[in-house]
């Protein structure tokens, strides 16, 4: 039987096992949404602006390990998404977007609502296509699913011109798909898992850093034996929170720019290093030839080998999955019973017990003004530490990502590589949709907030009750901090004067909105709104202004020079002198 | 370091644009960029000539291999290769220089493929060095145009790169 483009669009994403589409339709994509209107089996989730949808489909997918789908038309539908689709592309999550293009014969006369989709998202897709003809469609959609969640997952944009959704041909959907020019490797090369056990056999300083790779490879329980069956420290990145669980002993927290200080301690003074699906950014290790100032060996894991020796140098590369990997390694320290020497390990754990006695998280509580690090601890309290939690960019995500305290992975869903803010909201959504009944919380800033509010219009169409908790400071607080440590304190445009009144906006979308003023109201007042599962909740909490995030590793500093907060200040840091190049990075 | 890589790729549409746009992002460079369809006309056959440090050359092969569409890449550097260029270069040739314009090209083991009464276009093959030796040898004067392929490269012996 001849099918249109169209259906067979639909027929795809059904053989997929695809269960929502976040999209918003439009003139390219108007045969896909009939044939859409005509089947049962996904439900389509019309999003208010091409952005959320691309953010809805990322937060589906970091949230349940499916792959996220989103449909745009072309022209400012497909750019509007190019934000999403880098924000994905960024942290590797699997995703396709289907754009519409204009037909094939109008291409390249700049016909109305015509971009070059596939030029324009090359550089930010782990692959693109742009279908010619009807027969191709099958085997593309299929293609595109299978890039997407192999190997390093990422996004797969699927170009689709309209007269192509209305030919017709026989719809036939491959079973399988092989790709001779991608294969990618799954299992770690036994020798250097050799390598890697003998180097860890060695180690008296030992430190498992654990990067986003073991999220997304869904590594956890690989990486939770290596770490209590060695007794090994560790420490997650902001995208590998919860892999291994924030509060097993084992954890020194975060690590980075705004990591504990014992987990970026132990990252300079470690002796052996495995890094497990994580790529020694800019963010994490600040300065290369600094961090590397001590001497250390390094084992590093990950499914993508250009990730491996991009910024620093590695002793044991292992090219490989990071759950096969992890397999393979304990499996081989199970026979040979090789484990760092106990009395160095102990030693070692001594120095760490001193750093982390610091406590590099502490602040300075108020009974006047609401601390937005408190709200965070709070809200753990109040959902009991198992919610899923989303957030935007700035101070409030570092303190969401500080304060919480993931014990699992896939509950803390962040634009870590791009940093968008607007991620937060419709990223919520997706994951509500992904995991209906479970409490999901947006924390957010009175700026991110605004970069894609629109949304709360989605979440009343659909009942997504998610639970928005806005750290209010009436400044981009991350922004106003630089300036306060770079730039003399001169907040050039970083106050959000003129605030909407959110409780009102909420209202206005027919949701709950509360604001919260003192201290004393914030843990009622999240008790209140979490009470309210089917109801979104806007919670504005108005929090100190002055309040900065800390520890901070700054540009051109080490691991081992941080702002430390004030409790903190007699602490002796390491000298700048070994600081080179690398200077300014932003 | 100049460095000659090898890339065996999928032959189509926008495969170029990939590998060309992988450089330009990454603030890599393309010193010269050759491609065709080999005797299998579903792949393609590109030879990029970069230069770049070992880490950074590293890293350029490496991402070109995350590049779907391609199948291998071998920088040519790492073993016993051969390379050539060809270069047809439009010169003044007139009066005493058409005498000596003749002369170099035969040195150089070049033909000459079209000739007029003021001008000769010369066919020249070689390395890259020895296509420079030539425009140095004689005088820029008389040089009226200049083009060039860029190289292309095989590892010698046994050593092939196929599917």
């Amino acid at each position: 039987m001849q099918r249109s483009g169209a259906e067979i669009v639909v027929r795809c994403l059904q053989e997929e096992g695809v269960e929502f589409v976040f999209g918003y339709p439009g003139g390219a994509v108007l045969e896909i949404y009939d044939a859409i209107f005509k089947q049962s089996h996904f439900k389509h989730v019309l999003v208010r602006h091409e952005q959320a949808a691309v953010h809805a489909a990322d937060g589906y997918s970091r949230s349940s390990h499916k792959v996220g789908v989103a449909l745009v038309t072309s022209g400012p539908g497909a750019t509007n998404a190019v934000t999403g689709i880098a924000t994905a592309y960024m942290d590797s999550i699997p995703m396709v977007v289907l754009s519409g293009q204009v037909s094939t014969p109008a291409i390249g006369l700049d016909a109305f609502q015509e971009v070059d989709m596939v030029g324009i998202t090359r550089p930010c897709v782990k692959h693109n296509f742009l279908v010619k003809d009807v027969k191709d469609l099958a085997v593309t959609i299929k293609k595109a699913f299978y890039i997407a969640q192999s190997g390093r997952p990422g996004p797969v944009v699927v170009d689709i011109p309209k007269d192509v959704t209305q030919q017709l041909t026989e719809f036939d959907y491959p079973a399988e798909m092989a790709i001779r020019s991608y294969v990618p490797v799954k299992r770690g090369h036994p020798g250097q898992i050799r390598k890697a056990v003998a180097l860890l056999k060695e180690a008296r300083r030992p430190l498992v850093y654990i990067g986003g790779g073991a999220v997304q490879g869904n590594a956890e329980n690989e990486v939770r034996a290596l770490v209590d069956g060695l007794g090994l420290p560790c420490t997650n990145t902001l995208m590998g929170l919860g892999a291994y669980p924030g509060s097993g002993d084992k954890c020194l927290g975060m690590l980075g720019m705004h990591g504990t200080y014992e987990a970026n301690m132990a990252m300079q003074y470690c002796d052996v290093l495995i890094a497990v699906g994580a790529r020694f950014d800019d963010r994490v290790i600040s300065i290369p030839s600094h961090f590397l100032s001590q001497p250390k060996k390094i084992i590093h894991i990950d499914v993508d080998p250009s990730s491996i020796a991009k910024r620093v140098k590695v002793d044991v590369p292992i090219v490989g999955d990071a759950k096969h990997v992890l397999h393979d390694m304990l499996d081989l320290i199970g026979q040979s019973g090789a484990r760092p020497a106990p009395d160095g390990l102990a030693g070692w754990w001594q120095q760490i017990d001193k750093w982390r006695s610091y406590n590099s998280l502490l602040y300075k509580p108020s009974d006047e003004l609401i601390k937005p690090q408190f709200v965070v601890q709070q809200l753990h309290k109040v959902t009991g530490g198992d919610a899923f939690v989303t957030s935007d960019v700035g101070q409030h995500q570092m303190w969401a990502a500080q304060y919480y305290g993931f014990n699992e992975p896939r509950r803390w869903i962040n634009s870590g590589g791009l940093g968008t803010m607007g991620f937060g909201l419709p990223a919520a959504m997706g994951v509500q949709l992904a995991n209906p009944g479970a409490t999901v919380a947006c924390i957010t800033g009175e700026a991110s907030i605004q970069m894609n509010i629109q949304e709360l219009s989605t979440c009343k169409q659909y009942h997504i009750p998610v639970k928005i908790v806005t750290l209010n400071n009436r400044y981009l607080g991350m922004v106003r901090q630089w300036q306060e440590f770079f730039y003399g304190n001169r907040y050039s445009e970083s106050y959000m004067d003129a605030l909407p009144d959110f409780v009102k906006l909420a209202e206005a979308y027919g949701h709950v909105g509360m604001r919260i003023e003192r201290p004393a109201d914030v843990e009622p007042a999240l008790r209140e709104a979490f009470a309210q599962k089917e109801r979104l909740v806007f919670m504005d909490f108005i929090t100190d202004q002055s309040e900065n995030v800390f520890p901070m590793v700054q540009n051109g500093k080490g691991l081992d020079q941080m702002d430390l907060p004030a409790h903190m200040s007699d602490i002796q840091q390491a000298p700048l002198e070994n600081n080179r190049d690398y200077g300014n990075m932003c | 370091m100049r460095h000659i890589l090898s890339i065996l790729l999928e032959n189509e549409a926008g495969a170029l644009s990939r590998v060309v746009g992988l450089f330009s992002a990454r603030a890599y460079n393309i010193d010269s960029l050759t491609v065709a369809t080999t005797e299998d006309s579903t792949l393609s056959r590109m030879t990029i000539v970069t230069h770049g440090s070992d880490d950074v050359v590293e890293q350029i092969t490496k991402q070109l291999n995350k590049l779907i569409e391609v199948v291998k890449v071998i920088d040519l550097n790492e073993s016993e290769h051969i390379e050539r260029e060809m270069m047809l270069i439009k010169v003044r040739a007139t009066g005493k220089d058409r005498e000596e314009m003749k002369r170099m090209a035969d040195i150089f083991r070049g033909r000459i493929i079209d000739v007029t009464e003021k001008t000769y276009t010369i066919e020249l093959t070689g390395t890259s060095d020895k296509l420079n030796a030539f425009i140095e040898a004689i005088d820029r004067a008389v040089i009226l145009e200049t083009v060039r392929t860029g190289a292309s490269g095989i590892g010698r012996g046994e050593r092939v790169l196929k599917i």
